[in-house]
């Protein structure tokens, strides 16, 4: 806080710094940046990156993060618009397994290694996962269910389904092209990452330059307002489930196809809970309404990063969950109303004549820019 | 199924309803049946029941042996510590809150109680200390949803990573009870009708732990003040608190009874079973949540009852009992199945809310 306390004054000139720092998640930043000073603590040639000299790949520790974060960051782009319309997605993980064990059933059938076959596996991947969207969007809202019950049938049911689809073993398969996209590079860059990166840019562009994202987090703040002011929110819903959907299926592939096998009780098993806190941790209310793409970005980075520390630090990885534990209780402490009230009574009492630093949160309304 | 669905059209507020002013012999029975339908809230209760007793006779009739007492004691047995789950996760599902956490609370719990009683400490102490160690992580759930406004989902969540990863720190590998420990006592058999061959009517102290706990969730519920409150809030937490009803101490009450259920569950479990480890329970949350629903209680709160929880219990239970004796259906498509149920039910409660609704 001692950071914060310093900036009232310099926010109302707009400066970057200010910007960034009144983000709601401007403390996602600080524990992604702490957990990589203890990295270096530990290993002070942690954040070096190393170009090999024949292949012209990048190498190291900060490459292999951005590897880990893109399934994350996937799901957590997804599940960031659906919480955004008050709703939640608890199926992301069963859609990862029903993807996974569609592409691998439908490549070791197809047993020749081509592009085509990769590329079928990975349309019959996403179409399917894009249709569990659509029955979670369609119950949700057309029948009126509600969401967390909703996508607690397709999580059971969507686990079910990917072992009948593998009759319960773990299916693996060879296709060259396939395991490009896991292991392979783009100048240098992680395939995976690449591919993440471009698609959070379309969906931010998509979201942001268009009156969609509005339309989102009206129905999140006030869904009969916004049906009111004549937003449709059934289209709306449904997109929202079909993306996440999607952009499950897509995790799906990008966690299969490094090992090429799908471990159906296993591939995305919680990873719902992952990808919520990562959109939690960027500040996203799961209350619905405001939501921020870039926070759910940074907070897919933040998990990735604590799974990578944790076998750094050679503690069992068993262990991860109690660390995301605290990481949660005091991100979410340091955003509750309580805590950052106690912190404005310092404030004021600190610097009584400082208009802006009685209100907890001088800058919300600048949430609206556009993320990256 | 239709029929039930009808029923409530026709209330007692009806003029045209013949059965109001009901006279005569059946006089109780009718004013009975009148007095529930007015109450929407039983009747995903009651579809319930009747799903059950249908599940029942259509596993007499398909595979025969399900009307017995080995049946039905085993159903008791091996869900026992998802009854008492269940009623935990009861109260809080009707103040509008949810536990994720009870899973790995169970995991966490039995792991330090198997190891402790190895250790050789006492019985009671270690079966104190188990439950308590549910309570602590329920104390934790509430001080954060309440004092903190942290969503309960956050919040829960938050205490099932803690729970798990100290689980995980304990210990990565199965955890056995010694055969002679005390511990192993509670899931003793005790034959209560001694039936033809092994067909006799057995509980263990476990399936009484587990009644005691309904009857006197049951009675919490519906008889005293806690219980109106957590109803109430539920129904709407801001009436709750304008009417001066004790909500932030209730809703902290919730988890903590949530919580010590879990620890208490963990007790039950490991006491049957004999084996603790860090991976025990996973996604038994969901099942609790899920057999709270099927019993009838409304996930946004404010309308259920604990016995309906049991009930879901037993259709989960009862579910894969007739699975196993098919033997035709995958035991992959297992989730399948339970996931059906669960729709089934929950747009039955849709049909009852808009019915509600509307009137």
């Amino acid at each position: 806080m001692s950071t914060a306390s310093t900036t009232p004054a310099r926010s109302r000139d707009r400066s970057l710094l200010g910007t960034i720092i009144h983000q709601p998640y401007i403390w996602a930043v600080v524990a992604l940046v702490l957990l990589l000073v203890i990295n270096l603590v530990k290993d002070p040639g942690y954040l070096g990156v190393a170009v090999n000299p024949t292949t012209g790949n990048l190498s190291g520790n900060l490459i292999d993060l951005l590897r880990a974060s893109a399934p994350v960051m996937m799901i957590a782009v997804g599940m960031t618009l659906v919480i955004a319309t008050r709703g939640i997605d608890l199926s992301v993980g069963s859609v990862m397994a029903v993807s996974g064990a569609v592409s691998m059933e439908f490549m070791s059938n197809a047993g020749d290694g081509s592009v085509g076959t990769a590329l079928a596996a990975a349309g019959l991947a996403l179409a399917i996962s894009a249709g569990l969207g659509a029955i979670n969007g369609v119950l949700v809202s057309i029948v009126g269910l509600q969401p967390f019950i909703t996508t607690l049938i397709t999580m059971l049911a969507g686990r079910g389904l990917a072992k009948v689809i593998t009759a319960g073993q773990n299916t693996s398969a060879t296709n060259e092209p396939f395991r490009w996209i896991a292991n392979g590079t783009v100048l240098g860059f992680p395939v995976v990452f690449v591919i993440a990166g471009v698609i959070v840019a379309i969906v931010a562009v998509f979201i942001r330059r268009s009156a969609l994202g509005l339309m989102i987090e009206s129905i999140g703040i006030n869904p009969k307002a916004a049906r009111m002011a004549g937003i449709r929110p059934i289209g709306i819903l449904i997109s929202v489930y079909v993306v996440s959907g999607i952009l499950a299926g897509v995790a799906g592939i990008f966690s299969v196809a490094s090992v090429m096998t799908v471990e159906v009780s296993k591939t995305g098993l919680a990873a719902e809970m992952d990808a919520i806190l990562a959109v939690v941790i960027g500040g996203t209310s799961l209350a619905g309404g405001k939501f921020s793409l870039t926070g759910s970005v940074i907070g897919a980075l933040l998990i990735a990063t604590l799974d990578k520390t944790i076998v750094f630090l050679s503690i069992p990885s068993e262990a991860t969950p109690a660390f995301k534990a605290a990481v949660i209780v005091v991100i979410c402490l340091l955003q509750s109303q309580r805590v950052r009230a106690l912190f404005a009574r310092r404030r004021a009492k600190a610097a009584p004549t400082d208009p802006g630093a009685g209100s907890p949160r001088p800058t919300a309304p600048r949430k609206e820019s556009v993320p990256a | 199924m239709s029929a039930l669905i009808e029923r409530p059209t026709s209330g007692p507020s009806d003029p045209s309803d013949p059965s109001g002013p009901a006279g005569g012999p059946h006089r109780t029975l009718l004013s009975r049946l009148s007095r529930l339908k007015p109450n929407l809230e039983t009747l995903p209760t009651l579809a319930a029941v009747v799903i059950f007793i249908a599940m029942i006779v259509y596993g007499e009739v398909a595979y025969g042996r399900i009307v017995q007492f080995n049946t039905i004691s085993n159903l008791f047995i091996n869900n026992a510590y998802l009854i008492i789950l269940a009623v935990g996760l009861t109260f809080v599902i009707l103040t509008g809150g949810v536990d994720l956490s009870v899973g790995a609370v169970i995991a966490i719990s039995s792991l330090v109680g198997v190891m402790l009683a190895n250790a050789g400490w006492n019985p009671i102490v270690v079966v104190v200390l188990m439950i308590l160690i549910g309570s602590a992580f329920g104390v934790a759930s509430g001080v954060l949803v309440q004092y903190f406004n942290v969503q309960p989902f956050i919040a829960t969540l938050a205490m099932m990573f803690l729970a798990r990863g100290l689980a995980s720190m304990l210990s990565t590998t199965p955890e056995r009870l010694g055969d002679d420990s005390p511990l192993r006592s509670l899931s003793t058999e005790i034959t209560v009708i001694n039936g033809t061959k092994i067909n006799d009517l057995v509980v263990t102290p476990n399936v009484l732990i587990a009644v005691l706990v309904v009857a006197v969730a049951a009675f919490v519920l519906h008889r005293t003040r806690l219980g109106r409150t957590v109803y109430a809030i539920g129904g709407s937490e801001s009436s709750a608190l304008l009417m001066g009803l004790p909500v932030v101490r209730t809703k902290l009450t919730v988890y903590v009874i949530s919580g010590t259920l879990a620890g208490l569950a963990a007790v039950v479990y490991t006491s049957k079973l004999g084996i603790a480890q860090n991976i025990t329970g996973v996604g038994w949350e969901l099942d609790a949540i899920a057999a709270v629903i099927i019993g009838g209680t409304l996930l946004t709160g404010g309308a259920g009852f604990v016995l309906g929880s049991v009930v879901g219990v037993l259709v989960l239970g009862l579910m894969n009992v007739l699975i196993t004796r098919d033997g035709s259906i995958p035991p992959e498509a297992t989730t399948i199945i339970t996931g059906g149920i669960l729709l089934v039910f929950v747009l039955l409660q849709r049909l009852v809310v808009s019915r509600k609704r509307k009137t």
